[in-house]
């Protein structure tokens, strides 16, 4: 141990003479390159970061942090009675614990909340970047999305203008396939113009993935980044950054426009860390926009008092209503799954679907549900005569699946007739043409809002603006049921909105 | 109230003699990630600890011929297997450096150390495998110097890695061509039991002993957590 120390010690020292010989050099490059320090301070400003994320030699970071350019401060404070980690204000006593470490042959605290994104410990800050800050580039008439918003649309694509212009927040209640996306586009534009650094956020890491190349289409012409756990680029120096809520936890006062995408989602809504890290990534003058297809509660009571400015959209873009759930009834439907025998009422149902040329999507309460489902449906597929002409392929995915982005994308190249999913896809994707079936929709996983989200899986397309969705239970829950009533009220609003334009 | 260390989930402790008079201390994790972790049982092989119905399985007597019958390790002992749960809880526990995640096996770890070496524990000396020294910083601990700590109030360190190649993403054959990564710093004259986390080809173990026996040491065991 004595030694390992005594050679680190050497090897500081090394590093220590190497930079006091180099640093001439540097400072004479420091006045004159302005250009390099402005290349830093994208990647840099608006950043919180550990040592090891900052990926400079090690004589250029303590130059950096001498001339005051990268600013340290204390990563994890503990004052009398609680600890709070500085990177994701963690203060609950259990996620800390003392670490004996071989840096500075101390026991001392670390962070372990948020421990995946790397390791927060007491002995080494966290960097700020305090130099020039990142002029971020004008752009002009950066948008290249040809297509026309709807009215509904249009409406709240002008209301998010204003609260931009006017620096406040918003929330954005559209049912689901009322096309939200599109509604973001003249804001980021407005954004773009002006020179301001954008950031859309989601809780889910496949709406990141599906978002990027829309946003990349309406915007061929700006660099675009998306950021999550195991992304490719992910330096995160673009002007438009679309990003997990985790990934936030490294950005501080970065963001001019803040719009998070689907605030109601798991683990967003219930993690108080991700929601301090989304008010500490927005810079203290800058707008929030929120987007929602199913408020929570808490959202509900602040809209009702006021505290919230909203738009509701109740409209989908191609004007067609939601499709609304159809609750089948089917006996012991648990024990039945779990003896691997499928119920009647579902084998009939897909025997007499409208259109059978519709993909379809079967949403599984557990994983081992989904992949059991996958077998079970194979071998029938393969011995029903009618079901068998139809020459359905099938697979299923879940959250640990390795090979979940590839079979989404290959189903949505039609290459699997059938996919089987666990609550994943449940938001934030879709799929042009597609009958949704849920298996043991009386499960306590499928709450309100995610079956409505589920519903809103169908009939999203202009071609296909209708499609099937059926819940199989045994005992309807109180989230069936309300969700079935949502979604029957939106329709309502969305008759009366659709009348109303007519007078 | 006390929360399972892995998962983070609320434990119930269930009242019976045994918690109420203190014999054994309860568990850091909750009855589920127990269950997770599936202990090596039945009939196991002698040399390697790995779950086989034969007396010494077919590795080991290869390994036996690579040395010309005087294998340097002459047993190692494991106690779990290296399944899913176990790889993600490493993983966490030393890439990810979740420091505490150790002490989950602290009073296992000294059990089985008691049960199955305790024919040498009075003079053995127990021998960590170490890590590289620029290894060693970026993780701020050694896992392996961790479990010796729990079954020695007296660890040595008598070897030291100058090689610090990842073992991990390596095929059996490169790891089993591969250089001696161990340099000798102490002479050994006593039975050493070395320790580490997982025991996957044998090789690293094995390149500890081979060192250790020609440099005098008369018998080299391993305890292991994991047997992959």
């Amino acid at each position: 141990m004595k030694k390992i120390i005594q050679l680190f010690k050497q090897r500081q020292k090394r590093d220590m003479d190497k930079t006091c010989s180099s640093s001439v050099k540097y400072n004479e490059q420091l006045i004159l390159d302005k250009e390099q320090l402005q290349q830093y301070a994208a990647r840099y400003d608006g950043k919180l970061l550990l040592e090891e994320e900052f990926y400079l030699p090690t004589s250029l970071f303590t130059l950096l942090v001498r001339e005051k350019i990268i600013t340290p401060t204390p990563s994890i404070t503990a004052s009398f009675f609680t600890t709070t980690c500085k990177r994701c204000h963690q203060s609950e006593p259990q996620y800390f614990a003392t670490i004996h470490c071989a840096r500075c042959e101390k026991p001392h605290l670390y962070c372990r909340s948020c421990i995946r994104m790397g390791r927060v410990m007491e002995c080494t800050p966290l960097y700020e970047w305090t130099g020039p800050p990142m002029n971020w580039p004008v752009h002009r008439a950066p948008c290249s999305w040809q297509g026309e918003l709807t009215k509904a649309q249009q409406h709240a694509a002008n209301r998010m203008v204003k609260t931009f212009e006017a620096r406040c927040s918003l929330l954005i209640w559209a049912v689901t396939g009322s096309g939200k996306t599109e509604m973001l586009f003249p804001t980021i534009t407005a954004a773009l113009e002006t020179g301001k650094r954008i950031c859309i956020a989601s809780p889910r890491a496949d709406v990141v993935r599906e978002l990027v190349p829309r946003l990349q289409a309406a915007f061929s012409s700006i660099p675009i980044q998306g950021l999550y756990g195991g992304s490719r680029d992910n330096d995160g120096t673009a002007q438009l950054l679309v990003s997990t809520t985790h990934q936030l936890l490294r950005f501080k006062h970065a963001f001019d426009l803040l719009i998070i995408d689907e605030v109601d989602a798991f683990p967003y809504h219930q993690d108080l860390t991700l929601q301090f890290a989304a008010s500490r990534a927005r810079k203290e003058e800058s707008s929030l926009v929120y987007l929602t297809a199913t408020p929570r509660k808490i959202q509900r009571q602040q809209m009702a008092m006021n505290q919230l400015d909203y738009v509701f959209v109740p409209a989908r873009f191609h004007g067609h209503l939601l499709p609304v759930p159809k609750f089948i009834y089917c006996a012991k439907l648990q024990e039945r799954l779990v003896s691997d025998e499928l119920p009647k009422e579902f084998i009939h149902w897909l025997h007499t679907r409208k259109k059978p040329s519709r993909q379809l999507l079967v949403f599984a309460s557990t994983i081992t549900l989904a992949n059991k489902l996958t077998e079970v449906l194979q071998t029938l597929f393969q011995h029903d005569y009618a079901l068998h002409q139809l020459q359905y392929n099938i697979t299923s995915v879940h959250a640990g699946d390795e090979k979940r982005e590839e079979k989404v994308a290959a189903f949505r190249r039609h290459d699997y007739h059938v996919l089987i999913t666990t609550t994943i896809l449940e938001r934030g994707v879709t799929f042009p043409s597609v009958d949704v079936a849920v298996l043991d929709a009386s499960h306590d996983v499928f709450d309100e809002a995610a079956l409505v989200q589920i519903s809103g899986r169908a009939g999203r397309s202009q071609a296909d603006p209708t499609g099937e969705v059926v819940f199989f239970h045994d005992g309807k829950t109180n989230s069936m049921v309300k969700a079935q009533a949502d979604i029957m009220k939106m329709n309502r609003r969305a008759r009366e909105k659709i009348v109303g334009e007519d007078e | 109230m006390k929360r399972c260390l892995y998962c983070q989930e609320a434990i119930y402790l269930r009242v019976t003699w045994n918690n109420v008079v203190q014999l054994n201390s309860p568990s850091s994790l909750c009855e589920l990630c127990e269950e997770k972790l599936e202990w090596i049982e039945g009939k196991r092989c002698v040399v390697c600890s790995r779950e086989s119905p034969a007396n010494c399985c077919y590795d080991c007597k290869r390994w036996s011929e690579f040395y010309n019958g005087k294998d340097p390790l002459i047993r190692n002992y494991s106690l779990f297997t290296y399944n899913d749960f176990m790889k993600e809880l490493i993983t966490t526990w030393k890439y990810r450096g979740d420091y505490v995640l150790g002490t989950i096996f602290q009073d296992v770890f000294k059990q089985q150390y008691k049960k199955n070496y305790s024919f040498i524990m009075k003079q053995a000396i127990v021998l960590p495998i170490p890590l590289s020294e620029e290894r060693l910083l970026e993780r701020c601990f050694n896992q392996a110097a961790m479990l010796g700590q729990f079954i020695s109030n007296d660890v040595q360190i008598g070897l030291s890695r100058t090689l610090s190649e990842k073992q991990a993403k390596k095929s059996r054959f490169e790891r089993i061509t591969m250089k001696n990564p161990f340099k000798q710093t102490e002479r050994l004259n006593k039975p050493v039991v070395l320790v580490d986390d997982i025991y996957t080809t044998g090789r690293t173990l094995r390149h500890a002993a081979q060192l250790l026996t020609e440099n005098g040491c008369p018998e080299v065991y391993s305890l292991t957590l994991c047997r992959a």
